[in-house]
């Protein structure tokens, strides 16, 4: 399936939740999706028959700035080997998205690494822990406000 | 022997002793030139070399230049440790496994102890071993170690039972538990050796024996109780220097053990392979005996570089589902055999 | 009446474990396996629920050997200083993280490299999956018992390691490839190099198979282990051997060809359950020792065609590309490594998200292990066959 179909198909299926697509001129077409609808989406695309999007090729986060972070999911399908992405976009200081490890358990340790790395909370994610960084450190380091500490259990951060 | 050091000294208490010693005059060389000959030979086999720079000529000298560093180390005991039971333990091990050379004729004039149950005494002392590796998995406070030691206890009791089994079919052989009384029976040339008596019997009878002992003496494939690549060390995970030494030694020690009882019951001991041709003396004969003994030993090597290990569950099938039973089924055929051949 | 521990000893141990999300029960041990521990090939950490010698749950922690890969790479002042940093992920096989970078690179700058270039990166991201394969077949030798293959293929993997250092002066951490091009062209006697090394190890591998794969304690200690089916292997996003070894035929180089890869023929092996159910241990381990034989076939086709040319030709003066994403994956030896690269129209990264194959297929790990024994938690992570330096980054 081509990305405008399955940009279609979204938006007749889930109408609202569907915020916003970018389709041509760039190299992957992605939509916008509400971040408390995700795990619906996901769902949807995993199960339907058209678009069998069995596995989660990569969960990021990113700092958008201007105080929005967004979640970008990079999807594909290996019995019709097409590809897709969604971003969900969320505000620095209230992020909250809806886990989808219950749809890939893939994402499982992705939503970790992006609690981990920029505070999004993943709502419903069976064991929300930070899991590359000590569980002790403050901040969320690949933010890009972030101010590396002076001092880490008193060791000293910057050499 | 024996009679000869008693007119020598004429002091029983000092002939014991002196008897008792006399083995360590073997077993320490013996370690400590096996463990040179293990990193040589699994060197060879691993298209390497090996030591070659401690000492002269193929880095000889390598294992002595180990013990020498052990010896200098710091004895550290783990804070949390049973310190008796810890510092005691190397000492049990080694204890049960040099108590088995007692018994074990290395000339037809020099047996530590000339019991007429030799092998009895052999198999029930050599479980003491199972003690002190209990002791020191227990007494190290360490899971790691503490599982090494549940394993090794396990092993060592399941495989007693084909070890004593096999050696009973031997004895049904030959109607003594005297080793060298057993050795005597076997003088003459190869076929003579019991291994080759009331064939296939005591053959399979000797795999069994062999299979079973390396499981006793924990090395590859059976060497569960201190696979490194799951429990690191096993029991010996928090030992170092000296203690560390002493558990080494008697594995090594204990490698020699198991197969001079291979050799006294299944391979003619002492006596020459080729009848009269090169035997007789003292010296002679152990020759022949150390030597088939360190072929057994290369053996048990080889094995060791060639084959992966068990898992715990499957050990304990090969153990008494297919040994057990096949050692049983040997004590049968050879009781029949005898039953026949006396009628 | 179940007996928890917080009856028993409230203050020497948690009751509860962060991760395994219920009390512990009174006859349930924790053993800490790592991070120094000889299995855990590096500083992974796993937190073994056990019963008995039974393993009731795993929890494993990563971090260890965190280094900030993608924090770095958003500090770096161009993009052509990431490679030296993509060659620390997956260290053992580090030419296959550079080839993915710099072809995501020149995706997003449009760029077209030349063939000369193309053919010396198939042969050299073949012969790192050969060298990743080895280490992992080796090891995984190791972890079950058996030490001397583990130097047999460390002496094929020298013949390799020889070929590359003499072409970039590197055995472990290349630079090699950079966007648009190559750091040096290959020596004149690279071809013959090359084909003497793929005569030599042909053999090398049915010596290999003869001495481990088959050998009967071998198959009972990997057949039917750790066994991980199909369709959970696709959900958990486990890719390459992993994915391969349980069944299910998907290679990026056949399935979404990047570089080259259209133009060699090569079979993609999958597991086949010889030897007991499809997905187990024994599965994946002969999926990589097939495909060291393919990787053989493609550096063979791929030298006898190698063109000539500049390898320099195509490097860009200054790399900017235009603001924009892109996503882009290869297929390593681990699995598939994707970067996600957003540039916002400057000199300097946005953001570089890697997709790490070994965190991804590391994740199937307490899966896998439930209701198996110790001795099998080290079998079945060998099988998985994780670089801590890329699960970490």
């Amino acid at each position: 399936m081509i990305a405008q179909e399955l940009h279609d198909l979204l938006k007749t299926t889930f109408g609202e939740a569907i915020l916003e697509a970018k389709i041509d001129g760039v190299f992957d077409p992605f939509v916008t999706v509400a971040p408390d609808r995700i795990a619906d989406v996901a769902r949807f695309l995993r199960d339907d028959d058209r678009t069998q999007f069995d596995s989660l090729m990569c969960l990021s986060g990113v700092d958008l700035t201007k105080g929005n972070l967004a979640v970008v999911y990079h999807l594909h399908s290996t019995k019709r080997n097409h590809k897709f992405v969604l971003k969900a976009v969320v505000p620095a200081a209230n992020p909250r998205v809806q886990s989808v490890a219950s749809v890939w358990r893939m994402a499982d340790w992705n939503e970790r690494e992006a609690y981990d790395m920029y505070g999004i909370i993943f709502d419903g994610h069976p064991d929300l822990r930070r899991i590359l960084m000590p569980d002790d450190w403050e901040g969320f380091p690949l933010r890009k406000d972030y101010q590396v500490p002076e001092f880490y259990n008193g060791m000293k951060v910057p050499y | 022997m024996k009679t000869f050091l008693l007119e020598l000294l004429n002091n029983e208490v000092l002939v014991y002793t002196l008897m008792a010693i006399m083995p360590l005059i073997w077993v320490i060389p013996f370690a400590l030139f096996a463990v040179w000959w293990e990193r040589k030979i699994s060197a060879h086999m691993q298209d390497r070399l090996g030591p070659m720079y401690t000492g002269g000529w193929h880095g000889w000298s390598q294992t002595i230049a180990d013990i020498a560093k052990l010896i200098q180390k710091e004895d550290i005991i783990p804070t949390a440790a049973d310190k008796k039971l810890f510092m005691l333990a190397p000492y049990v091990v080694f204890t049960g496994s040099y108590a088995a050379y007692a018994a074990i004729p290395f000339a037809a004039s020099y047996v530590g102890s000339e019991i007429n149950i030799g092998l009895f005494y052999i198999i029930s002392i050599s479980s003491l071993v199972v003690v002190g590796l209990l002791m020191a998995g227990w007494a190290s406070n360490n899971k790691w170690s503490l599982f090494g030691a549940l394993r090794s206890a396990a092993q060592i009791v399941s495989y007693e039972v084909p070890v004593a089994l096999s050696l009973l079919a031997v004895v049904m052989v030959v109607g003594t538990f005297d080793l060298q009384e057993i050795n005597h029976l076997q003088t003459g040339p190869v076929w003579n050796w019991l291994v080759f008596q009331k064939f296939p019997l005591l053959l399979f009878a000797c795999l069994i024996y062999i299979v079973a002992s390396l499981a006793e003496v924990n090395r590859t494939p059976f060497d569960l109780p201190e696979a490194e690549s799951e429990l690191v060390g096993g029991y010996h995970t928090e030992y170092g220097g000296m203690r560390f030494a002493l558990l080494f030694l008697s594995e090594y020690a204990n490698m020699f053990a198991v197969s001079a009882i291979a050799v006294s019951l299944f391979f003619g001991g002492w006596n020459s392979p080729f009848g009269d041709f090169l035997s007789g003396h003292w010296l002679l004969d152990l020759f022949w005996f150390l030597s088939k003994g360190m072929a057994l030993i290369f053996v048990q090597m080889w094995l060791r570089w060639t084959l992966p290990r068990l898992r715990v569950d499957q050990l304990m099938y090969v153990g008494w589902k297919v040994l057990v039973p096949f050692s049983f089924a040997i004590i049968l055929g050879i009781g029949v055999w005898v039953l026949a051949a006396g009628q | 009446m179940e007996v928890t521990l917080t009856d028993v000893e409230p203050g020497r141990r948690p009751a509860t474990i962060p991760g395994l999300g219920r009390p512990l029960r009174a006859e349930e041990m924790v053993i800490s396996m790592g991070p120094q521990h000889p299995s855990t090939h590096g500083v992974l950490r796993l937190e073994l629920v056990v019963d008995g010698e039974i393993v009731v749950d795993v929890i494993p922690h990563i971090g260890y050997l965190h280094r900030c890969f993608e924090k770095h790479c958003e500090h770096m002042s161009n993009y052509q200083q990431v490679i030296p940093y993509a060659d620390r992920m997956d260290y053992v096989a580090a030419m296959s993280n550079e080839f993915g970078y710099v072809v995501a690179m020149e995706k997003m700058l449009k760029i077209q490299v030349p063939e000369r270039v193309e053919y010396i990166r198939v042969i050299m991201a073949e012969f790192s999956r050969i060298i990743s394969h080895l280490i992992a077949i080796g090891t995984y030798g190791l972890d079950i018992g058996a030490f001397t293959p583990f130097l047999y293929c460390m002496r094929d993997r020298e013949h390799v390691l020889d070929i590359i250092e003499e072409t970039c002066g590197a055995r472990l951490l290349y630079n090699y490839m950079w966007i648009g091009g190559l750091s040096h062209d290959v020596k004149p006697s690279f071809q013959k190099q090359v084909s003497e090394f793929c005569t030599y190890f042909r053999p090398k591998i049915k010596e290999l198979n003869d001495l481990l794969s088959y050998n009967k304690i071998f198959i009972e200690r990997t057949a039917n282990v750790g066994v991980l089916p199909g369709d959970v292997a696709i959900n958990y996003g486990a890719s390459g051997p992993v994915l391969r070894g349980s069944g299910v035929k998907w290679d990026l180089r056949k399935n979404d060809p990047y570089s080259i890869y259209d133009r060699f023929s090569f079979d993609i092996p999958v597991g086949q359950g010889l030897k007991g159910k499809v997905g187990d241990c024994w599965d994946r381990y002969m999926v990589r020792v097939h495909e060291m034989e393919q990787s053989t076939n493609i550096i063979e086709q791929a030298v006898a065609q190698l063109p000539e040319g500049d390898v320099q030709s195509a490097i860009p003066k200054r790399i900017r590309p235009e603001a924009g994403e892109i996503y882009v994956r290869t297929e390593t030896p681990k699995g598939d490594l994707g970067y996600y690269i957003v540039s916002d129209g400057t000199a300097s990264p946005f953001r570089i998200k890697v997709r790490p194959p070994c965190f991804i297929n590391l994740s199937a790990l307490p899966a896998m292990c439930r209701g198996a024994m110790i001795a099998d938690v080290v079998a079945i992570l060998g099988s998985i066959d994780i670089v801590l330096g890329e699960v970490d980054r």
